[in-house]
C-alpha cells in the first residue's frame, strides 16, 4: 500500500515535472541565444578564450567567474565529512576488537586491484590537472581518485590510510584555495581575482590561478571522500 | 540520429523499470544495485546531452561511492525492509517504516 502511495506520488511529481517542461524542447538551448551579446551565456562564450586563455568554458566559470561558489561547495564537503567523522570514528582501545565489514576477497581481485590502483590515481590526477583544458576537475578527479582508495580498501581487509595524512593534505588544500583568494584581496582586487599570467590557450600553465585551485580542490576532495570510505570501513563495535 | 533516439529511449526505458524495481524491491541490497544502474544511465545521459563533467562526477559518485556507502549501512543494519534488527527496540522499527 505504502509502495503504491510512493508511486503515485512520483507519477504525481513527474507530471508536474513534464507539464512545466513540455514547452522546452530536449536540449535546447535555455540561457538565451550565444548570438545576442546581451546574454551570459554569450559572454562566456565569447571572451573565456580570450580573456582567460581557457578552453574549458564550465571550469573557467566554476573556478573563476563563480569561484566564491566553489569555496562554499568545499567548505559544505568539508563540513558533512567533518559531521560523519565525529559521529563515527573512534581511536582503537584496549579489549575492542574490529569487526571486518567486508568478507576476504579472492585472489584475482587482490591481484587485479594491485595493478589497477595506480592507473586510477593517474586519471584523476589527469583530469583535476588538465580541469581547464579537458572535461572534469577538481571534483571529479578526487572523487576518481577516492574510488581507487575504496577499490584498495575493498581488496585487501588491513588497508589503512592514515589519517593524520589526510587531515594534513586536506587541510593544506583548503588554505591554499582561501590563501590565493586572499592574495588577489591583497593586491588590491577582489577576492580571488585571477593575478597570476594567463598565458597561451591549451598550454598546461594556462588561465592563471585556475589549475592552481582545482588542483588544490583535487586534493581536498580526495582527501575528504576517502577519509569518509575509511572511517565508514572501519567502524570499531565492543565486544 | 535514428540510433541515436533508439538507444536513448531504451535507455530511458531502463531507467524507469530499474526505478520502480528500487521501490518496490524488499531487498535492499538489490534495491541499491538497481539505483546504480540508475546513476549508470544517467551519466550516459548526460554524456549524450554534451555534459562530459557532469556524467564525470556522476560517474564517480553516483555508481562508485554513493552505493558502497548504501551497502556499508545495509551490511550494519538489516538486509530486508521489514526485517527487525537485533539490536533496536521492535516499536521504534515500526515508526522507521
Amino acid at each position: 500500500m505504502k509502495k503504491l502511495l510512493v508511486l503515485l506520488l512520483l507519477a504525481v511529481v513527474g507530471y508536474s515535472l513534464i507539464t512545466a517542461m513540455m514547452g522546452v524542447k530536449f536540449g535546447e538551448n535555455r540561457l538565451g541565444d550565444p548570438q545576442d551579446e546581451k546574454t551570459v551565456s554569450a559572454y562566456y562564450l565569447n571572451n573565456t578564450t580570450q580573456k582567460l586563455s581557457v578552453s574549458n568554458v564550465i571550469t573557467a566559470i566554476v573556478v573563476n567567474y563563480r569561484g566564491l561558489d566553489t569555496l562554499g561547495e568545499v567548505s559544505v564537503l568539508f563540513l558533512a565529512s567533518l559531521g560523519l567523522g565525529s559521529i563515527l570514528y573512534r581511536k582503537h582501545k584496549e579489549g575492542e576488537e574490529e569487526v571486518a565489514i567486508l568478507k576476504p576477497s579472492s585472489q584475482l581481485l587482490q591481484a587485479g586491484s594491485k595493478l589497477i590502483f595506480p592507473a586510477i590515481l593517474m586519471l584523476g590526477a589527469y583530469v583535476f590537472i588538465h580541469g581547464h583544458l579537458t572535461p572534469g576537475g577538481g571534483f571529479q578527479g578526487g572523487a576518481i581518485i577516492a574510488t581507487g582508495f575504496l577499490l584498495m580498501m575493498m581488496a585487501y581487509q588491513d588497508y589503512r590510510v592514515s589519517h593524520s595524512v589526510l587531515v594534513w593534505v586536506e587541510s593544506l588544500a583548503g588554505i591554499t584555495f582561501a590563501g590565493i583568494g586572499m592574495w588577489g584581496l591583497l593586491l588590491g582586487n577582489t577576492f580571488l581575482e585571477n593575478f597570476l599570467p594567463i598565458g597561451t590557450l591549451n598550454n598546461l600553465f594556462s588561465g592563471g590561478i585556475i589549475p592552481i585551485i582545482y588542483i588544490a580542490v583535487g586534493f581536498k576532495v580526495a582527501a575528504e571522500l576517502t577519509g569518509v570510505l575509511d572511517t565508514l570501513l572501519n567502524i570499531k563495535d565492543k565486544h | 540520429m535514428m540510433f541515436e533516439a533508439i538507444v536513448i529511449i531504451i535507455l530511458a526505458v531502463i531507467l524507469l523499470a530499474a526505478a520502480v524495481y528500487a521501490v518496490m524491491q524488499k531487498d535492499l541490497l538489490y534495491a541499491v544495485i538497481a539505483t546504480g544502474v540508475i546513476s549508470l544511465i544517467l551519466s550516459v545521459f548526460f554524456f549524450i546531452m554534451q555534459a562530459p563533467d557532469v556524467a564525470l562526477t556522476e560517474a564517480a559518485i553516483g555508481i562508485a561511492l554513493t552505493t558502497i556507502v548504501f551497502i556499508i549501512t545495509i551490511r550494519n543494519t538489516s538486509r530486508r525492509e521489514d526485517e527487525v534488527p537485533m539490536d533496536h527496540e521492535p516499536d521504534r522499527n515500526e515508526n522507521d517504516n
